[in-house]
């Protein structure tokens, strides 16, 4: 890792899925981001490398990708916590398709987030007066818990039963589908509820909590499915699924 | 099968885990006393012959562990060899059946 | 940047998983054996004395100490699905489950 000349030997995956992983010699500097690293290579070594970033800031969650076999966002991973034992290995974030390097197509990871109804669905409200709602209403704290996730991908990635299960929605639009349930404002509910405990659905959460351990804003998907997992219990005992 | 089908063997999985819970807890401590200074079909079934309670208690039991072991089966089975569809649903309900009806068998022939 | 520590609710969920497979393709062999009582008191008698070979004893010992890590781990998932807790609280389960288990592993080796 760190030599006399201060340098350190990173492999990275090039290529789709039938790729593999090639090596750099990149100088290692004081707290230098793997982001840092990246865009090193990129500039100085091998312009043909592909990466997602943005912000570089800790704030859109595009430069997530597998760092030694964990999910994390490389513009907020300083190089020097990241090696294990003198290896760094970079790989696309994996249960996506890989597009190109470090790149994946995230379109499946959006697909599931349309089908789990995580979008907000406006109800009679919109109609009449506002409904307010304050903060410290007991379901409108459910949603704030849930509410900062930026769909980085982290999550789904760290996911076992994502690997396992094509058809499963996954804990970050599962959790979004939580934060609307518990929206006073949306209408739809009903059509939430079904959409989340179809094939896909929460039941096939097993509390593996990796979602948990990988998020970057410390949410907690498992705790959201397992409401969502509540809500479904109540519906069936009461004949409305 | 409906699309509700999956979340309703959930709620099974999880009624029947809570179930067995309490059955396992009394089963258990049941079978260390009763094997305490060693262990003859005699006592077995002195214990056990014309015994309705521990019958149905056993009965119940029975089921639920079919339940319970069939639902997590099929979940093992779907998420690591991939099997799915009907035909992995019949094999399970197939082996539900089959626990159901040794289990019971087996109560019939200590009770009876 | 975060420190992957929580593997724990990993292993818990495979514990949970494989136990729970062990246990539900014992269950058929576990109802058999009782149904020999059905051939009568000899047959069963002649079972129970093959039983008490160590390795049976150790064998039975192993599916009582698969069936108490499974209970355990199922009361963690019934707290975590059915009760609202704060991260704390949910690893703390986790490592509950374990103690819980370990306590369970020096009583029933006395037991046996």
């Amino acid at each position: 890792m760190v030599n006399q000349q201060n340098t350190i030997a990173v492999s990275i995956w090039r290529g789709d899925k039938e790729g593999g992983l090639k090596s750099y010699s990149v100088p290692l500097l004081d707290e230098q981001t793997i982001l840092d690293l990246l865009t090193h290579i990129q500039r100085n070594i091998d312009p043909s490398l592909s990466y997602r970033f943005a912000c570089r800031v800790g704030m859109c969650g595009s430069c997530a990708m597998q760092v030694n076999g964990k999910p994390r966002w490389v513009c907020r991973t300083l190089v020097r916590k990241a090696v294990r034992g003198n290896k760094l290995v970079l790989e696309p974030l994996p249960n996506l398709p890989v597009v190109k390097d470090l790149v994946v197509d995230m379109e499946p990871f959006f697909d599931k987030w349309q089908k789990a109804k995580g979008c907000f669905e406006p109800g009679q409200t919109a109609l009449e007066e506002f409904l307010p709602i304050k903060p410290d209403e007991p379901r409108r704290r459910l949603a704030d818990a849930a509410i900062e996730c930026i769909n980085c991908g982290c999550c789904y990635a760290a996911c076992d039963v994502v690997a396992s299960n094509e058809a499963y929605l996954g804990p970050a639009a599962l959790n979004r589908a939580w934060s609307l349930v518990n929206d006073s404002r949306d209408g739809a509910n009903k059509e939430r509820l079904q959409a989340v405990t179809g094939t896909g659905g929460c039941q096939n959460c097993h509390t593996n909590s990796q979602c948990v351990a990988r998020c970057p804003l410390e949410l907690n998907p498992t705790r959201s499915i397992a409401g969502l997992k509540r809500k479904a219990a109540v519906a069936i005992l009461k004949g409305k699924l | 099968m409906k699309d509700s089908f999956a979340i309703k063997l959930w709620l099974i999985q999880r009624v029947s885990g809570m179930l067995l819970g309490i059955f396992v807890v009394i089963h258990l401590v049941t079978m260390i006393v009763a094997i305490q200074g060693g262990l003859t079909a005699k006592e077995i079934l002195e214990r056990t012959s014309g015994n309705w309670l521990l019958g149905g208690f056993y009965s119940v039991f029975v089921i639920t562990a079919a339940l319970h072991g069939s639902v997590g089966l099929r979940t093992v089975a779907q998420e690591t060899t991939g099997w799915r569809g009907v035909s992995l649903d019949a094999a399970v309900g197939l082996f539900c059946l089959l626990l159901v009806v040794i289990g019971l068998s087996a109560i019939r022939g200590l009770v009876l | 940047m975060k420190e992957n520590h929580d593997k724990k609710e990993y292993w818990a969920a495979f514990v949970q998983r494989w136990s729970g497979v062990v246990l539900a393709l014992f269950l058929p062999a576990h109802f058999l054996v009782l149904s020999r009582s059905l051939q009568g008191e000899q047959a069963l008698d002649g079972f129970l004395h093959w039983a008490d070979m160590p390795l049976v004893k150790l064998a039975e010992a192993g599916l009582v100490g698969l069936l108490t890590v499974h209970l355990l781990g199922g009361f963690r998932i019934l707290l975590i699905e059915f009760f609202t807790w704060g991260e704390w609280q949910a690893r703390m389960i986790t490592v509950a489950a374990g103690g819980a288990f370990a306590c369970g592993c020096l009583f029933l080796m006395r037991a046996i």
